[in-house]
């Protein structure tokens, strides 16, 4: 009995510590997190005002007793100015759609070669992968301007070597901000895809051959089946941040080239409409909330179906 | 598959070559006498000496040091409880609901997280009084935030790989749950530790859009200064700046990679 007791006392420190590893990260999030989107649910109903904030409570308790400032006007505003503020979201995922198709265009080759390497030439391309991923994306971003710009390295190369008689302009139009996605968002599609292609078994592929599949059919009937989920993963992965992505779009698009982040931050920061920005945000979310969705239900799917491999999750 | 391979690797070669000429390109012309990036004028190393005697560069590079250290701590430590909540407490009453928060703010826009999180902090100010104003604090609040997410899922990773039945056995013996994970557990996953932490680390000073959002006057972040000084054109100065940032990575990561080779193969020959 005094063994029961003592494992008792044990266990009591060990059960409230474990109430506490889960409680401390939930509240942490539940008011960092979650709380601020409530917040800017709040503030999207709300109007503008001169003053510090720059909008009205939406409710409160005042000297008449409880108020309210609820208002749809801000959501009307962007249906009134539909183009002003539509226009830019499917342009974003317009952007976005297309730099997943590029991204994934060069990242499939990309981690079909690694995956097919031997093992010191697969951590050589590994780490040249992880390389940029791991440095500023700004720094990149700012490296690709010196690149494009009018005066820059491109355009003064090809004019050295006479394959062009005046700079291209290519800064400020589509093809900069698809070379700005890919250039930061390729890892992210490279690496889910070899992640799936190193576990193909080449056996599978020889078999093929062997019967005489082509090279073609080889790759319809076997290998873009088996490297779908990493295709989807990549392609979530690419398309998400990419829909809501600013700073691509505000060094290396031009004025045509808006998209919604750029257009949230020009109404926040310029305008100092926060209640605008606000349902800019709640609209950017309604957007993204099917992939988003969609993406999580792929991740519990995978977390089911993985099993546990010390060494995929070491060159994952 | 012989036809294939030669497309496979152009493309391949061009994905890289997309990856690392805007680099390389500008490592090059960091040591460039002139301003441009594209006509070559002499070597020289005046854009590094100038850099250091830029203190809005410096001061901004110190002021993101501090932030990513402190949130690259705490988003460790809070990473670490929801890892150890995911993989060892089986199906607690708030799974779902830890799991949904943990996770969403990885694919939430930062241009929202960004904004959400300022009209939070600007409410709670007037509520409580605190956080008065804008400032390092809250960058720091900010950043943890998201971090922790991205800590957890690569501590996640580790922990489900380690054999549950060490802890067991030491729980068998009368260990108790606090000292099996500080001498046990956290020894184990410790590699992922660190990487959870550099990661951490690394999108706290990379970030622009949410330090623009929740910094305040004297808070600037050194991607803040940067993204300043970019759209009014490009400096040389950034140039080597860069170039100094990337080949810090670079050592980093090969390091690193080196490292885990190395225990590799080690642990390989004593089995």
């Amino acid at each position: 009995m005094v063994r029961g007791m003592g494992k008792y006392l044990v266990n009591l420190p060990a059960v409230t510590g474990r109430r506490l590893v889960i409680a401390l990260p939930l509240i942490w999030l539940a008011v960092f997190f979650f709380l601020p989107l409530v917040e800017t649910l709040q503030v999207s109903f709300t109007s503008p005002r001169r003053g510090i904030p720059p909008y009205e409570p939406l409710w409160g308790i005042g000297d008449d007793g409880f108020f309210t400032n609820f208002t749809t006007g801000n959501y009307a505003l962007l249906l009134q100015y539909w183009s002003d503020y539509f226009g830019p979201a499917f342009n974003s995922i317009k952007l976005a759609f297309f730099s997943t198709l590029v991204c994934l265009l060069f990242a499939y080759p990309m981690a079909w070669w690694i995956a097919r390497s031997n093992e010191k030439w697969r951590t050589i391309l590994l780490v040249l992968v992880m390389l940029p991923f791991w440095t500023s994306s700004l720094l990149r971003i700012y490296a690709l301007i010196g690149l494009l710009n009018p005066n820059g390295f491109i355009n003064a190369a090809g004019l050295w070597l006479g394959l062009i008689d005046a700079p291209i302009q290519m800064m400020q139009t589509d093809f900069s901000i698809y070379m700005g996605m890919v250039l930061t968002y390729l890892p992210l599609m490279i690496l889910p895809l070899y992640a799936v292609m190193v576990r193909l078994d080449a056996d599978l592929l020889d078999a093929a051959a062997d019967l005489g599949g082509s090279g073609i059919q080889i790759f319809r009937t076997i290998i873009l089946p088996l490297t779908l989920p990493g295709i989807i993963a990549g392609s979530l992965l690419v398309f998400i941040p990419a829909v809501g992505e600013f700073v691509i779009p505000a060094l290396l698009g031009g004025p045509d080239q808006l998209m919604m982040g750029k257009v949230l931050w020009t109404e926040f920061f310029r305008n100092r409409d926060w209640p605008v920005a606000s349902a800019i945000a709640m609209l950017l979310l309604a957007i993204l909330t099917v992939p988003i969705i969609y993406a999580r239900y792929q991740d519990g799917r995978d977390a089911v179906a993985e099993t546990p491999n010390p060494k995929q999750a070491e060159a994952g | 598959m012989g036809r294939m391979n030669g497309l496979v690797l152009s493309l391949g070669a061009l994905g890289f070559g997309i990856l690392y000429l805007p680099i390389i390109i500008m490592v090059i012309f960091s040591f460039n006498a002139g301003k441009l990036v594209s006509v070559w004028s002499g070597a020289s190393l005046k854009w590094y000496a100038g850099l250091l005697e830029n203190d809005q560069l410096l001061s901004a590079f110190g002021t993101s040091l501090l932030i990513a250290v402190w949130a690259a701590t705490i988003a460790t430590i809070f990473g670490i409880c929801i890892a150890v909540a995911f993989v060892r407490f089986g199906n607690f009453r708030s799974r779902l609901a830890l799991s949904a928060i943990a996770s969403a703010p990885l694919v939430m826009p930062e241009i929202v997280t960004g904004l959400s999180m300022l009209l939070l902090f600007i409410s709670m100010e007037s509520l409580f009084g605190w956080p008065s104003g804008r400032g390092v604090d809250t960058i720091i609040i900010a950043h943890a935030t998201f971090g922790m997410c991205f800590a957890a899922v690569v501590i996640q990773a580790r922990l489900r790989d380690f054999d549950m039945a060490i802890e067991e056995a030491a729980a068998d013996l009368g260990a108790t749950q606090p000292f099996i994970f500080l001498s046990i557990t956290l020894p184990v996953i410790a590699p992922a530790v660190v990487a959870a932490w550099l990661l951490a680390f690394t999108l706290s000073f990379d970030d622009l859009v949410i330090a623009s959002f929740v910094s305040g006057p004297g808070s600037s972040t050194l991607p803040i200064v940067i993204f300043s000084k970019v759209r009014l054109g490009v400096t040389p100065e950034i140039n080597a700046l860069a170039t100094v940032m990337i080949v810090v990575v670079a050592v980093a990561v090969i390091g690193a990679s080196w490292a885990i080779r190395r225990r590799l193969s080690g642990r390989d020959q004593n089995q």
